[in-house]
């Protein structure tokens, strides 16, 4: 307890820093200007500023994504909720209940309660972060080669189960990640691999390359197609919920938060995750059940509070073992490689000031989008307004402009187009990208580690088996790996995602 | 449904850089012939009318910023960007499209060259600079 509140002050300190709390406002500020904007989600606007970060001392630009991510995931609920074109898989559900009410006059109350369940969930999820962090991250000082690639195997099966979609093409997409992330020298011997003789291509691919491609260019080609630009905005009147309001979304947002935060943990699992289910289980616990789909508080409440608290709680596995359990934290994870910080239990000891910082800035900035949105709603609303035809255009740029200046080259530029191609035809395909950037990342993590495994065994595989945590990892993973495959769970898998289809 | 997704396997060198993408690739095979036999064999859902105008239009636009960024600067590669990738859309109008080029080569030579200090050629040598 001494040291919790001990951790928290050295965080709190960093994260009032002049500088620090200055990029967490922008970070929030900019995440929500461009996450409100309509089919932008959390991953591409932070691979879009990434580049913008690259200047910063490492706190403050981790600050600063930080905040893009959750300030991205608040803006794409409240294009969601007035508009009904949600930017991102996580406020999908929130899309749902939330624009029932944007059409009943009761906007104003689903965003203010979007913005009060999203920063209780942040609050009590900061928390969870700093109790488990330490411990976890003192488990995985333990960990060797052999427990580090079992725990990679569990955590992109998890990513596989958690896919929409057929298990099978999201096993590929993880195994195709696995190959792009191979592209280049190989750390043992030098050889070139997969490099087609290119010689900008001995570094590896660029994950920000492939994130802005299958994700920034890919889902730009998509949206074109079908080219929806929103509607009329419902008028927003009161800000307030009234006292009815409160009573009915203080459950949901408990339910939520507690649903978020352990299911954020989980490899593969995040914000997205966590909406779903908490979506599906305010329907059946709520004592307003029949009023879903009719524009019910308790659909937004819970979801916003489940996905939020989501979202921070998936920062454990990252920070403290350096393992990401979806895209945006694979996108974090680069980013602490290219500011020098290779994630692991190790931050946690070495740069108490950073990670502390980074966990104490979430708080901060969660009340800041608490404080900057609601008075802001006006200026969101009119950005919302913003036709697709001007907007994709300005996507594109930012995504070659970033992309160029990653690495001043030009063959980056080529590859997310590459990339793009390639993402659009997994989308038409219904393969998701997710589970592949998760593998590009890993890709060579696990192939280092599969090495000094069996290096140190003498050749012998069974040593994943004989080390017990390994074992253990490896057969959950392989019991989820089956689970999928059952067809009584897949079809109940296939009804928790069919709202998404929608 | 198929999927092609057969990527070349690389020359195997030696046993230890070869080791993991051989074994990859060998399962990446077998999924992807699994994959296809299936959708040869259970009639799926059709994937629908394939739009390829827009992908190409952006997937060119990309390349040619590509092309143009180190020669002519990036202000006319903005442009052409821009300006080519707007044709994508069927709300086409030469009017927004140069405005919103002009903005954005003005908010990009501000920001990222002059306030980020990125390293880009505002105007490139191709241009006699």
């Amino acid at each position: 307890m001494h040291d919790l509140w001990s951790h928290l002050s050295l965080g709190l300190a960093s994260a009032l820093a002049p500088g620090n709390l200055l990029y967490c406002v922008i970070g929030v500020s900019l995440g929500t200007l461009i996450g409100v904007l309509p089919g932008l989600g959390p991953v591409v606007t932070i691979a879009m500023l990434l580049p913008a970060t690259f200047t910063l001392p490492p706190a403050a630009a981790l600050i600063m994504l930080a905040g893009i991510y959750y300030g991205a995931q608040y803006g794409g609920s409240t294009t969601a909720i007035l508009v009904n074109l949600p930017g991102e898989t996580s406020s999908v559900v929130t899309a749902l209940e939330g624009h029932l009410m944007a059409r009943q006059g009761r906007g104003g109350v689903a965003l203010a309660t979007a913005a009060i369940g999203s920063f209780f969930a942040g609050t009590v999820a900061t928390l969870v972060l700093a109790v488990a962090a330490p411990p976890l991250g003192n488990l995985a000082l333990g960990f060797g080669p052999v427990e580090y690639f079992s725990l990679m195997v569990l955590g992109l099966i998890a990513a596989v189960v958690l896919a929409h979609g057929s298990p099978l093409k999201a096993i590929a997409m993880t195994v195709t990640g696995l190959l792009f992330g191979l592209v280049g020298t190989d750390v043992n011997s030098g050889v070139q691999r997969y490099t087609l003789g290119v010689a900008e291509l001995s570094d590896g691919i660029g994950f920000v390359v492939v994130a802005m491609g299958m994700f920034g260019l890919a889902e730009v080609a998509r949206n074109v197609e079908r080219e929806t630009t929103a509607g009329a905005v419902p008028v927003i009147t009161s800000l307030m919920p009234r006292r009815e309001d409160w009573k009915r979304m203080a459950a949901p947002i408990l339910r939520g938060t507690a649903l978020g935060s352990v299911l954020g943990v989980l490899p593969g699992g995040g914000a997205t995750l966590a909406s779903f289910a908490s979506y599906s289980l305010e329907k059946k616990a709520s004592r307003f059940r029949q009023e879903f789909g009719k524009g019910a508080i308790e659909g937004v409440a819970g979801p916003e509070a489940a996905n939020n608290a989501g979202a921070q709680t998936s920062f454990i596995p990252m920070l403290t073992l350096g393992i990401p359990s979806n895209p945006v934290m694979a996108l974090m994870v680069g980013a602490m490689v290219i500011h020098g910080i290779q994630p692991g239990p190790a931050v946690t000891k070495e740069q108490p000031d950073l990670f502390w910082g980074v966990v104490a800035s979430m708080w901060i900035g969660n009340m800041f989008l608490l404080v900057l949105n609601l008075p802001l709603i006006g200026v969101w609303v009119r950005l919302v307004r913003v036709p697709y035809h001007a907007l994709y255009p300005t996507i594109l740029a930012f995504c070659a402009v970033g992309v160029f200046t990653l690495n001043n080259s030009v063959i980056d530029v080529y590859l997310m187009a590459l990339f793009g191609v390639f993402g659009y035809a997994c989308a038409r395909l219904d393969c998701e990208p997710a589970p592949m950037l998760l593998g590009f990342i890993l890709g060579p993590m696990m192939e280092e580690y599969l090495r000094r495994a069996l290096l140190l065994s003498r050749g012998d595989p069974t040593v994943f088996l004989r080390r017990p945590l390994s074992a253990a990892m490896l057969l959950l993973a392989l019991a989820a790996l089956v689970a999928v495959t059952l067809p009584a769970v897949r079809a109940r898998r296939e009804e928790a995602f069919a709202e998404d289809a929608a | 449904m198929l999927l092609v997704r057969h990527h070349p396997m690389g020359s195997a060198t030696r046993m230890g850089p070869a080791y993991f993408p051989l074994v990859l690739g060998g399962l990446l095979a077998v999924l992807g012939g699994v994959l296809a036999l299936r959708a040869l064999a259970v009639r799926g859902a059709p994937v629908g009318r394939l739009t390829l105008v827009p992908l190409a239009v952006i997937t060119v636009a990309t390349l040619l910023f590509g092309v143009l960024v180190r020669r002519t600067g990036v202000v006319p590669a903005l442009v052409v960007l821009v300006v080519v990738s707007s044709w994508a859309s069927r709300r086409f109008s030469w009017r927004t499209a140069l405005a919103l080029a002009g903005a954005l080569a003005a908010f990009s030579v501000l920001v990222f060259v002059k306030l980020l200090g990125l390293p880009m050629p505002i105007l490139g040598p191709g241009l006699g600079h």
